[in-house]
């Protein structure tokens, strides 16, 4: 658990509650089959799962941190965002990338309703709380009171704007960037952002 | 992108098929029958409804980003005014409102 925010018990953006779906199910058990039979192992299949989490490395905090310093590679990143992550060396693969501006009239934040659906090549696999039917189910509908669970209070005079990543598009947040941070190099910057704060549920902020 | 031969164009109003065929479907039980605003044309794409079930997808469809008031996905929303939702359509899926 990342974020210092309270939640009611058994619930919270990190949490379902209820018995495995019907696909868990069935996948445990064609793991288990498979396993009997000696076809794999549980130690390979743990080994793969490692592999994918090292397969996407978290970059995208290079990226919005270039889009800060660089205003051409800012509207590049909002007009094509999978050329610019392409002109900085990251390959999205299938992905196609949306960014999406946050500004002092506009808040966003990324959900996929439907299923899980992540920028895995920029952000690296999606936290728990990001698959969890309660954050799926609730920040289409609350968004804010979501936001206030992960610390984010949002002032009414700002549209929060909530993108549902439910077909082919991947997302990003670019984030507000903080005052105070003039003349900073963009390693300095991209420390400020992490991935919560890409995916919309933070924003960046200086710790003082 | 923008070359994209579809029948909407941005900014134009459409409402989303208050439609409920059983299979692989894209559009969220939660978004049919909502009236909204072309945001942006993303392309085309194989048809997902085809994919899921191992057909080649084609002929492809183009996909559009929609934008709502939430006070028009949820008549009950307790946020600000201003407060919007916006999600990925296939045009099959729109009717000009």
């Amino acid at each position: 658990m990342t974020h210092g925010h309270h939640h009611p018990p058994a619930t919270g953006p990190e949490f379902d509650s209820g018995p495995p779906s019907e696909h868990e199910i069935l996948s445990r058990a064609m793991q288990e089959l498979l396993e009997e039979r000696g076809v794999i192992t549980a130690e390979q299949v743990r080994a793969r799962m490692e592999k994918f989490e090292q397969d996407f490395p978290y970059r995208g905090q290079r990226v919005i941190a270039h889009a800060w310093v660089d205003p051409a590679f800012r509207e590049k990143l909002l007009e094509d965002g999978k050329a610019a992550c392409a002109e900085f060396g990251i390959d999205l693969e299938a992905d196609k990338l949306i960014a999406v501006e946050n500004t002092p009239e506009v808040h966003n934040v990324v959900v996929c309703t439907l299923c899980s659906c992540y920028p895995r090549a920029l952000l690296g696999m999606p936290p728990t709380w990001y698959k969890s039917e309660n954050y799926r189910k609730r920040v289409v509908r609350e968004p804010r009171a979501v936001l206030r669970e992960f610390g984010t209070v949002i002032p009414d005079h700002v549209s929060v704007r909530v993108h549902d990543s439910n077909a082919d598009m991947r997302y990003v947040v670019i984030p507000m960037r903080p005052a105070g941070t003039e003349g900073w190099s963009e390693e300095r910057l991209a420390a400020l952002l992490t991935r919560d704060a890409l995916v919309g549920v933070t924003v960046p902020k200086l710790t003082a | 992108m923008s070359s994209s031969p579809g029948r909407f164009t941005v900014g134009q109003a459409v409402r989303v098929k208050a439609s409920y065929p059983p299979g692989h479907r894209r559009t969220p039980f939660y978004i049919r029958g909502k009236r909204g605003t072309i945001e942006r044309i993303c392309g085309s794409f194989p048809n997902p409804e085809e994919l899921a079930y191992g057909f080649d997808g084609e002929p492809k469809r183009v996909l559009y980003r929609v934008r709502f008031p939430q006070k028009e996905v949820w008549p009950d929303y307790r946020g600000a005014e201003r407060d919007l939702l916006e999600l990925e359509i296939y045009e099959h899926w729109l009717d000009p409102a």
